[in-house]
Protein backbone atom coordinates (compact mmCIF):
# COMPACT_ATOMS: atom_id res chain seq x y z
CA UNK A 1 0.00 0.00 0.00
CA UNK A 2 1.42 3.42 -0.86
CA UNK A 3 2.54 5.51 2.07
CA UNK A 4 1.87 9.21 1.84
CA UNK A 5 2.75 11.83 4.37
CA UNK A 6 -0.44 12.60 6.18
CA UNK A 7 -0.26 16.33 5.55
CA UNK A 8 0.78 16.19 1.88
CA UNK A 9 -1.66 17.91 -0.37
CA UNK A 10 -2.37 16.12 -3.60
CA UNK A 11 -2.28 18.26 -6.73
CA UNK A 12 -5.78 18.49 -8.08
CA UNK A 13 -5.16 19.89 -11.58
CA UNK A 14 -8.55 21.46 -11.21
CA UNK A 15 -10.23 23.36 -14.01
CA UNK A 16 -12.49 26.25 -13.22
CA UNK A 17 -15.26 25.07 -15.50
CA UNK A 18 -18.08 22.81 -14.33
CA UNK A 19 -17.11 19.16 -14.71
CA UNK A 20 -17.28 17.74 -18.22
CA UNK A 21 -18.21 14.10 -18.80
CA UNK A 22 -14.50 13.37 -19.23
CA UNK A 23 -13.23 11.09 -16.48
CA UNK A 24 -10.31 13.25 -15.36
CA UNK A 25 -12.51 16.24 -14.64
CA UNK A 26 -15.10 14.33 -12.65
CA UNK A 27 -12.32 12.71 -10.64
CA UNK A 28 -10.84 16.07 -9.72
CA UNK A 29 -14.28 17.56 -9.06
CA UNK A 30 -15.06 14.90 -6.49
CA UNK A 31 -11.63 15.25 -4.96
CA UNK A 32 -12.41 18.93 -4.49
CA UNK A 33 -15.74 17.93 -2.96
CA UNK A 34 -13.97 15.70 -0.46
CA UNK A 35 -11.66 18.51 0.59
CA UNK A 36 -14.56 20.97 0.76
CA UNK A 37 -16.74 18.73 2.91
CA UNK A 38 -13.87 17.84 5.21
CA UNK A 39 -12.93 21.50 5.68
CA UNK A 40 -16.54 22.57 6.24
CA UNK A 41 -16.95 19.94 8.93
CA UNK A 42 -13.71 21.02 10.59
CA UNK A 43 -14.84 24.67 10.41
CA UNK A 44 -18.07 23.67 12.14
CA UNK A 45 -16.29 21.69 14.82
CA UNK A 46 -17.96 18.44 13.79
CA UNK A 47 -14.60 16.72 13.33
CA UNK A 48 -10.97 17.73 13.66
CA UNK A 49 -8.11 17.23 11.24
CA UNK A 50 -6.61 14.95 13.86
CA UNK A 51 -9.74 12.77 13.81
CA UNK A 52 -9.29 12.25 10.08
CA UNK A 53 -5.58 11.63 10.38
CA UNK A 54 -6.05 9.06 13.11
CA UNK A 55 -8.84 7.30 11.24
CA UNK A 56 -6.73 7.02 8.08
CA UNK A 57 -3.82 5.70 10.11
CA UNK A 58 -6.10 3.17 11.76
CA UNK A 59 -7.39 2.06 8.38
CA UNK A 60 -3.83 1.60 7.14
CA UNK A 61 -3.20 -0.71 10.05
CA UNK A 62 -6.04 -3.02 9.19
CA UNK A 63 -5.20 -5.74 6.77
CA UNK A 64 -6.01 -9.36 6.21
CA UNK A 65 -3.52 -10.35 8.91
CA UNK A 66 -6.19 -9.97 11.57
CA UNK A 67 -8.58 -12.40 9.96
CA UNK A 68 -5.67 -14.73 9.20
CA UNK A 69 -4.75 -14.86 12.86
CA UNK A 70 -8.29 -15.83 13.81
CA UNK A 71 -8.34 -18.65 11.28
CA UNK A 72 -4.92 -19.92 12.33
CA UNK A 73 -5.97 -19.94 15.97
CA UNK A 74 -9.12 -21.82 15.07
CA UNK A 75 -7.02 -24.43 13.26
CA UNK A 76 -4.99 -24.98 16.41
CA UNK A 77 -7.72 -24.66 19.05
CA UNK A 78 -11.05 -26.48 18.48
CA UNK A 79 -12.72 -24.65 21.37
CA UNK A 80 -11.76 -21.28 19.88
CA UNK A 81 -13.07 -22.49 16.54
CA UNK A 82 -16.46 -23.28 18.04
CA UNK A 83 -16.62 -19.86 19.68
CA UNK A 84 -15.59 -18.23 16.38
CA UNK A 85 -18.30 -20.03 14.45
CA UNK A 86 -20.88 -19.10 17.08
CA UNK A 87 -19.96 -15.39 17.32
CA UNK A 88 -17.30 -14.04 15.01
CA UNK A 89 -17.09 -10.53 16.47
CA UNK A 90 -16.57 -11.84 20.01
CA UNK A 91 -13.89 -14.20 18.76
CA UNK A 92 -12.10 -11.28 17.10
CA UNK A 93 -12.26 -9.27 20.31
CA UNK A 94 -10.85 -12.25 22.20
CA UNK A 95 -7.63 -11.80 20.23
CA UNK A 96 -7.68 -8.09 20.98
CA UNK A 97 -9.10 -6.74 17.71
CA UNK A 98 -11.45 -3.82 18.19
CA UNK A 99 -14.14 -4.40 15.62
CA UNK A 100 -16.64 -1.81 16.82
CA UNK A 101 -20.25 -2.56 15.91
CA UNK A 102 -19.32 -5.36 13.48
CA UNK A 103 -21.61 -8.38 13.42
CA UNK A 104 -19.50 -11.12 11.98
CA UNK A 105 -20.43 -14.61 10.83
CA UNK A 106 -17.51 -16.91 10.13
CA UNK A 107 -18.33 -19.75 7.78
CA UNK A 108 -16.12 -22.79 7.66
CA UNK A 109 -14.87 -24.62 4.58
CA UNK A 110 -14.95 -28.39 4.99
CA UNK A 111 -14.22 -31.30 2.65
CA UNK A 112 -17.90 -31.17 1.66
CA UNK A 113 -18.58 -27.42 1.63
CA UNK A 114 -16.91 -24.40 0.06
CA UNK A 115 -18.06 -20.89 0.96
CA UNK A 116 -17.72 -17.63 -0.98
CA UNK A 117 -18.76 -14.11 0.04
CA UNK A 118 -20.29 -11.27 -1.95
CA UNK A 119 -22.40 -8.18 -1.36
CA UNK A 120 -24.56 -7.83 -4.45
CA UNK A 121 -26.29 -4.67 -3.25
CA UNK A 122 -23.26 -2.52 -2.52
CA UNK A 123 -19.92 -4.01 -1.45
CA UNK A 124 -20.18 -4.79 2.24
CA UNK A 125 -17.01 -6.35 3.57
CA UNK A 126 -15.66 -6.89 7.09
CA UNK A 127 -13.50 -3.78 6.77
CA UNK A 128 -13.09 -3.32 10.51
CA UNK A 129 -11.30 -6.66 10.52
CA UNK A 130 -9.71 -7.08 7.08
CA UNK A 131 -9.18 -3.49 5.94
CA UNK A 132 -10.30 -2.23 2.54
CA UNK A 133 -11.58 -4.71 -0.03
CA UNK A 134 -9.90 -5.31 -3.40
CA UNK A 135 -11.31 -3.46 -6.40
CA UNK A 136 -12.63 -6.60 -8.01
CA UNK A 137 -14.76 -7.43 -4.97
CA UNK A 138 -16.54 -4.11 -5.43
CA UNK A 139 -16.87 -4.50 -9.20
CA UNK A 140 -20.15 -4.90 -10.95
CA UNK A 141 -18.92 -8.03 -12.68
CA UNK A 142 -18.02 -9.89 -9.51
CA UNK A 143 -21.19 -8.88 -7.73
CA UNK A 144 -23.42 -9.87 -10.64
CA UNK A 145 -21.76 -13.15 -11.53
CA UNK A 146 -20.51 -14.87 -8.39
CA UNK A 147 -24.03 -15.29 -7.01
CA UNK A 148 -25.26 -16.80 -10.25
CA UNK A 149 -22.32 -18.81 -11.53
CA UNK A 150 -19.97 -19.24 -8.57
CA UNK A 151 -18.13 -22.25 -10.00
CA UNK A 152 -17.21 -20.42 -13.17
CA UNK A 153 -16.10 -17.30 -11.31
CA UNK A 154 -13.99 -19.36 -8.91
CA UNK A 155 -12.43 -21.17 -11.85
CA UNK A 156 -11.49 -17.78 -13.33
CA UNK A 157 -9.68 -17.11 -10.06
CA UNK A 158 -7.89 -20.42 -10.50
CA UNK A 159 -9.97 -22.25 -7.91
CA UNK A 160 -11.71 -25.36 -9.15
CA UNK A 161 -14.26 -26.81 -6.74
CA UNK A 162 -15.03 -30.51 -7.33
CA UNK A 163 -18.59 -31.54 -8.20
CA UNK A 164 -19.08 -33.41 -4.95
CA UNK A 165 -18.39 -30.29 -2.90
CA UNK A 166 -21.34 -28.00 -2.18
CA UNK A 167 -20.81 -24.29 -2.89
CA UNK A 168 -22.51 -21.83 -0.55
CA UNK A 169 -22.61 -18.23 -1.71
CA UNK A 170 -23.24 -15.74 1.11
CA UNK A 171 -24.76 -12.43 0.05
CA UNK A 172 -24.29 -9.96 2.90
CA UNK A 173 -27.42 -7.99 2.16
CA UNK A 174 -28.06 -6.56 5.59
CA UNK A 175 -26.30 -6.16 8.89
CA UNK A 176 -24.03 -9.21 8.94
CA UNK A 177 -20.53 -9.39 7.58
CA UNK A 178 -18.84 -12.63 6.59
CA UNK A 179 -15.46 -14.27 6.72
CA UNK A 180 -14.58 -17.64 5.25
CA UNK A 181 -12.37 -19.93 7.34
CA UNK A 182 -10.46 -21.94 4.72
CA UNK A 183 -9.33 -25.51 5.39
CA UNK A 184 -5.97 -26.07 6.97
CA UNK A 185 -3.44 -27.14 4.32
CA UNK A 186 -1.73 -30.52 4.58
CA UNK A 187 1.82 -30.81 5.80
CA UNK A 188 1.43 -28.16 8.51
CA UNK A 189 1.64 -30.35 11.59
CA UNK A 190 3.50 -28.65 14.44
CA UNK A 191 3.38 -25.26 12.75
CA UNK A 192 2.96 -22.23 15.01
CA UNK A 193 -0.02 -19.90 14.86
CA UNK A 194 2.10 -17.20 13.18
CA UNK A 195 3.39 -19.63 10.54
CA UNK A 196 -0.12 -20.88 9.84
CA UNK A 197 -1.51 -17.33 9.64
CA UNK A 198 0.85 -16.60 6.75
CA UNK A 199 -0.95 -19.22 4.67
CA UNK A 200 -4.35 -17.60 5.20
CA UNK A 201 -4.72 -15.10 2.38
CA UNK A 202 -7.31 -12.38 2.00
CA UNK A 203 -8.67 -14.15 -1.07
CA UNK A 204 -9.09 -17.39 0.88
CA UNK A 205 -11.15 -15.50 3.48
CA UNK A 206 -13.38 -14.11 0.75
CA UNK A 207 -13.62 -17.60 -0.67
CA UNK A 208 -12.26 -17.17 -4.18
CA UNK A 209 -9.14 -19.12 -3.25
CA UNK A 210 -7.97 -21.80 -0.86
CA UNK A 211 -5.35 -21.14 1.79
CA UNK A 212 -1.81 -21.19 0.44
CA UNK A 213 -0.13 -24.57 0.37
CA UNK A 214 2.63 -25.37 2.84
CA UNK A 215 5.90 -24.97 1.02
CA UNK A 216 8.46 -25.19 3.77
CA UNK B 1 -27.32 -6.36 -9.07
CA UNK B 2 -26.96 -10.08 -8.45
CA UNK B 3 -27.45 -12.19 -11.52
CA UNK B 4 -27.30 -9.47 -14.15
CA UNK B 5 -25.20 -10.30 -17.20
CA UNK B 6 -21.64 -9.13 -16.75
CA UNK B 7 -18.18 -9.69 -18.14
CA UNK B 8 -14.78 -10.88 -17.00
CA UNK B 9 -13.63 -9.82 -13.56
CA UNK B 10 -10.53 -7.67 -13.73
CA UNK B 11 -8.10 -8.65 -11.05
CA UNK B 12 -6.18 -5.39 -10.99
CA UNK B 13 -6.01 -3.68 -7.65
CA UNK B 14 -4.96 -0.16 -6.88
CA UNK B 15 -3.34 1.44 -3.91
CA UNK B 16 -5.86 3.69 -2.29
CA UNK B 17 -5.11 7.38 -2.74
CA UNK B 18 -5.10 9.60 0.31
CA UNK B 19 -8.32 11.32 -0.73
CA UNK B 20 -10.03 7.95 -1.00
CA UNK B 21 -8.93 6.93 2.47
CA UNK B 22 -10.20 10.26 3.73
CA UNK B 23 -13.60 9.56 2.21
CA UNK B 24 -13.59 6.25 4.04
CA UNK B 25 -12.49 8.03 7.23
CA UNK B 26 -15.29 10.59 6.88
CA UNK B 27 -17.82 7.83 6.52
CA UNK B 28 -16.57 6.05 9.64
CA UNK B 29 -16.40 9.22 11.74
CA UNK B 30 -19.79 10.60 10.71
CA UNK B 31 -21.63 7.31 11.18
CA UNK B 32 -20.01 6.57 14.53
CA UNK B 33 -22.12 6.18 17.64
CA UNK B 34 -21.11 9.50 19.13
CA UNK B 35 -21.94 11.51 16.05
CA UNK B 36 -24.61 9.64 14.10
CA UNK B 37 -24.67 12.38 11.47
CA UNK B 38 -25.45 9.90 8.75
CA UNK B 39 -26.22 6.21 8.41
CA UNK B 40 -24.88 3.77 5.84
CA UNK B 41 -28.52 3.23 4.86
CA UNK B 42 -28.85 6.86 3.77
CA UNK B 43 -25.55 6.60 1.91
CA UNK B 44 -26.71 3.48 0.10
CA UNK B 45 -30.03 5.06 -0.83
CA UNK B 46 -28.27 8.09 -2.25
CA UNK B 47 -25.92 5.92 -4.28
CA UNK B 48 -28.83 3.84 -5.57
CA UNK B 49 -30.58 7.04 -6.66
CA UNK B 50 -27.62 7.81 -8.95
CA UNK B 51 -28.83 5.05 -11.22
CA UNK B 52 -27.07 2.15 -12.85
CA UNK B 53 -24.84 4.15 -15.17
CA UNK B 54 -23.16 5.77 -12.17
CA UNK B 55 -21.14 2.57 -12.11
CA UNK B 56 -19.78 3.45 -15.53
CA UNK B 57 -19.29 7.16 -14.97
CA UNK B 58 -18.06 7.35 -11.38
CA UNK B 59 -15.50 5.46 -9.37
CA UNK B 60 -16.30 3.82 -6.05
CA UNK B 61 -15.08 6.70 -3.88
CA UNK B 62 -16.60 9.32 -6.16
CA UNK B 63 -19.97 7.68 -5.52
CA UNK B 64 -19.33 7.56 -1.80
CA UNK B 65 -18.23 11.19 -1.42
CA UNK B 66 -21.27 12.20 -3.49
CA UNK B 67 -23.48 10.17 -1.14
CA UNK B 68 -21.85 11.54 2.01
CA UNK B 69 -22.27 15.10 0.77
CA UNK B 70 -25.86 14.54 -0.36
CA UNK B 71 -26.74 13.02 3.01
CA UNK B 72 -25.18 15.88 4.96
CA UNK B 73 -27.24 18.33 2.87
CA UNK B 74 -30.40 16.29 3.47
CA UNK B 75 -29.69 16.27 7.19
CA UNK B 76 -29.03 19.99 7.27
CA UNK B 77 -25.44 19.63 8.48
CA UNK B 78 -24.15 21.66 5.53
CA UNK B 79 -26.00 23.80 3.02
CA UNK B 80 -25.74 23.77 -0.75
CA UNK B 81 -24.50 27.36 -0.62
CA UNK B 82 -21.73 26.56 1.85
CA UNK B 83 -20.68 23.63 -0.30
CA UNK B 84 -20.53 25.64 -3.50
CA UNK B 85 -18.47 28.37 -1.86
CA UNK B 86 -16.05 25.97 -0.21
CA UNK B 87 -15.50 23.94 -3.40
CA UNK B 88 -14.52 27.18 -5.11
CA UNK B 89 -12.13 28.06 -2.28
CA UNK B 90 -10.52 24.63 -2.65
CA UNK B 91 -10.25 24.96 -6.42
CA UNK B 92 -8.83 28.48 -6.24
CA UNK B 93 -6.22 27.36 -3.75
CA UNK B 94 -5.08 24.55 -6.01
CA UNK B 95 -4.93 26.85 -8.96
CA UNK B 96 -2.76 29.26 -6.95
CA UNK B 97 -0.44 26.39 -6.18
CA UNK B 98 -0.20 25.73 -9.89
CA UNK C 1 -45.13 0.48 20.90
CA UNK C 2 -42.91 -2.53 21.51
CA UNK C 3 -39.23 -2.08 20.86
CA UNK C 4 -39.08 -5.05 18.48
CA UNK C 5 -41.46 -7.16 16.43
CA UNK C 6 -41.58 -10.77 17.63
CA UNK C 7 -39.96 -13.32 15.35
CA UNK C 8 -42.50 -15.41 13.41
CA UNK C 9 -40.22 -18.00 11.87
CA UNK C 10 -38.03 -20.80 13.14
CA UNK C 11 -34.94 -22.49 11.81
CA UNK C 12 -36.03 -24.95 9.14
CA UNK C 13 -39.25 -23.16 8.21
CA UNK C 14 -39.94 -23.03 4.48
CA UNK C 15 -40.58 -19.46 3.37
CA UNK C 16 -41.33 -17.49 0.23
CA UNK C 17 -39.91 -14.04 -0.46
CA UNK C 18 -42.62 -11.56 -1.46
CA UNK C 19 -42.45 -10.46 -5.07
CA UNK C 20 -42.92 -6.75 -4.43
CA UNK C 21 -41.07 -4.00 -6.28
CA UNK C 22 -41.36 -0.66 -4.51
CA UNK C 23 -39.08 2.29 -5.04
CA UNK C 24 -36.94 3.37 -2.12
CA UNK C 25 -34.14 1.59 -0.35
CA UNK C 26 -34.69 -2.15 -0.07
CA UNK C 27 -32.23 -4.75 1.16
CA UNK C 28 -34.00 -7.73 -0.38
CA UNK C 29 -32.20 -8.51 -3.65
CA UNK C 30 -34.41 -8.82 -6.74
CA UNK C 31 -33.06 -12.23 -7.63
CA UNK C 32 -34.75 -13.89 -4.62
CA UNK C 33 -38.11 -12.15 -4.79
CA UNK C 34 -40.83 -14.68 -5.42
CA UNK C 35 -38.47 -17.56 -4.58
CA UNK C 36 -38.73 -20.29 -1.93
CA UNK C 37 -36.12 -21.00 0.70
CA UNK C 38 -35.52 -22.29 4.21
CA UNK C 39 -34.74 -20.32 7.38
CA UNK C 40 -31.12 -21.04 8.27
CA UNK C 41 -30.93 -18.85 11.39
CA UNK C 42 -32.37 -15.80 13.11
CA UNK C 43 -29.62 -13.16 12.97
CA UNK C 44 -31.24 -10.82 15.48
CA UNK C 45 -33.55 -7.81 15.41
CA UNK C 46 -32.44 -4.54 13.86
CA UNK C 47 -33.98 -1.19 12.89
CA UNK C 48 -35.64 -1.25 9.49
CA UNK C 49 -33.09 -0.11 6.87
CA UNK C 50 -35.90 1.06 4.57
CA UNK C 51 -36.67 3.71 7.18
CA UNK C 52 -33.08 4.39 8.26
CA UNK C 53 -32.41 5.28 4.64
CA UNK C 54 -34.61 8.33 5.13
CA UNK C 55 -33.06 9.28 8.47
CA UNK C 56 -36.00 7.86 10.40
CA UNK C 57 -35.43 5.63 13.42
CA UNK C 58 -36.72 2.42 11.81
CA UNK C 59 -38.52 1.23 14.94
CA UNK C 60 -39.81 -1.17 16.02
CA UNK C 61 -36.82 -3.37 15.25
CA UNK C 62 -37.48 -6.20 12.83
CA UNK C 63 -36.28 -9.81 12.90
CA UNK C 64 -33.56 -10.49 10.33
CA UNK C 65 -33.12 -14.06 9.04
CA UNK C 66 -30.55 -15.87 6.94
CA UNK C 67 -32.53 -17.73 4.31
CA UNK C 68 -30.98 -20.56 2.33
CA UNK C 69 -32.02 -21.07 -1.30
CA UNK C 70 -31.10 -23.87 -3.64
CA UNK C 71 -29.39 -22.21 -6.59
CA UNK C 72 -31.46 -24.25 -9.01
CA UNK C 73 -34.61 -22.78 -7.41
CA UNK C 74 -33.29 -19.26 -7.98
CA UNK C 75 -31.76 -19.44 -11.49
CA UNK C 76 -33.65 -21.40 -14.15
CA UNK C 77 -30.42 -21.97 -16.06
CA UNK C 78 -28.11 -22.72 -13.13
CA UNK C 79 -25.17 -24.75 -14.40
CA UNK C 80 -23.50 -25.71 -11.11
CA UNK C 81 -24.28 -28.62 -8.83
CA UNK C 82 -27.79 -29.46 -7.50
CA UNK C 83 -26.67 -29.07 -3.88
CA UNK C 84 -25.28 -25.55 -4.38
CA UNK C 85 -27.00 -22.88 -2.32
CA UNK C 86 -27.07 -19.13 -1.87
CA UNK C 87 -27.73 -17.66 1.58
CA UNK C 88 -29.19 -14.19 1.94
CA UNK C 89 -30.19 -12.02 4.90
CA UNK C 90 -33.82 -11.01 4.62
CA UNK C 91 -36.03 -9.02 6.94
CA UNK C 92 -39.15 -10.68 8.29
CA UNK C 93 -41.66 -8.41 6.55
CA UNK C 94 -40.42 -9.69 3.19
CA UNK C 95 -41.10 -13.33 4.10
CA UNK C 96 -44.25 -15.41 4.01
CA UNK C 97 -44.80 -19.00 5.00
CA UNK C 98 -44.39 -21.00 1.82
CA UNK C 99 -47.70 -21.65 0.18
CA UNK C 100 -49.36 -18.64 1.79
CA UNK C 101 -49.84 -16.44 -1.27
CA UNK C 102 -51.07 -12.97 -0.43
Amino acid sequence: MSHEHEHAKEPLHVHRNPPRPDQDDTLTYYRAMEAAVRELLIDKGVITAEDIRRQVEDLDGRNAGRGAQMVARAWLDPAYKERMLADGAKAAEEIGFDVGPLKLIVVENTPGVHNVIVCTLCSCYPRMLLGLPPDWYKSRNYRSRVVREPRRVLAEFGTVIPDDVQIRVHDSTADMRYLVAPMRPEGTENWSEAELARLVTRDSMIGVALADRASR
Amino acid sequence: MGGLPAGAIERTEHDYALWEKRVDALMMLLSSKDRRLLSVDELRRNIESLGADAYDKMTYYERWIYAITQTLIQRGVITVDELGRKIKVVQDREEQRG
Amino acid sequence: MADAVAPRFHVGDRVTVRAAYPIGHVRTPSYVRGKHGVIERLCGTYPNPEELAYARPGLPKLPLYRVRFLQRDVWPDYTGQPADVVEVEIYQHWLETEGQAR
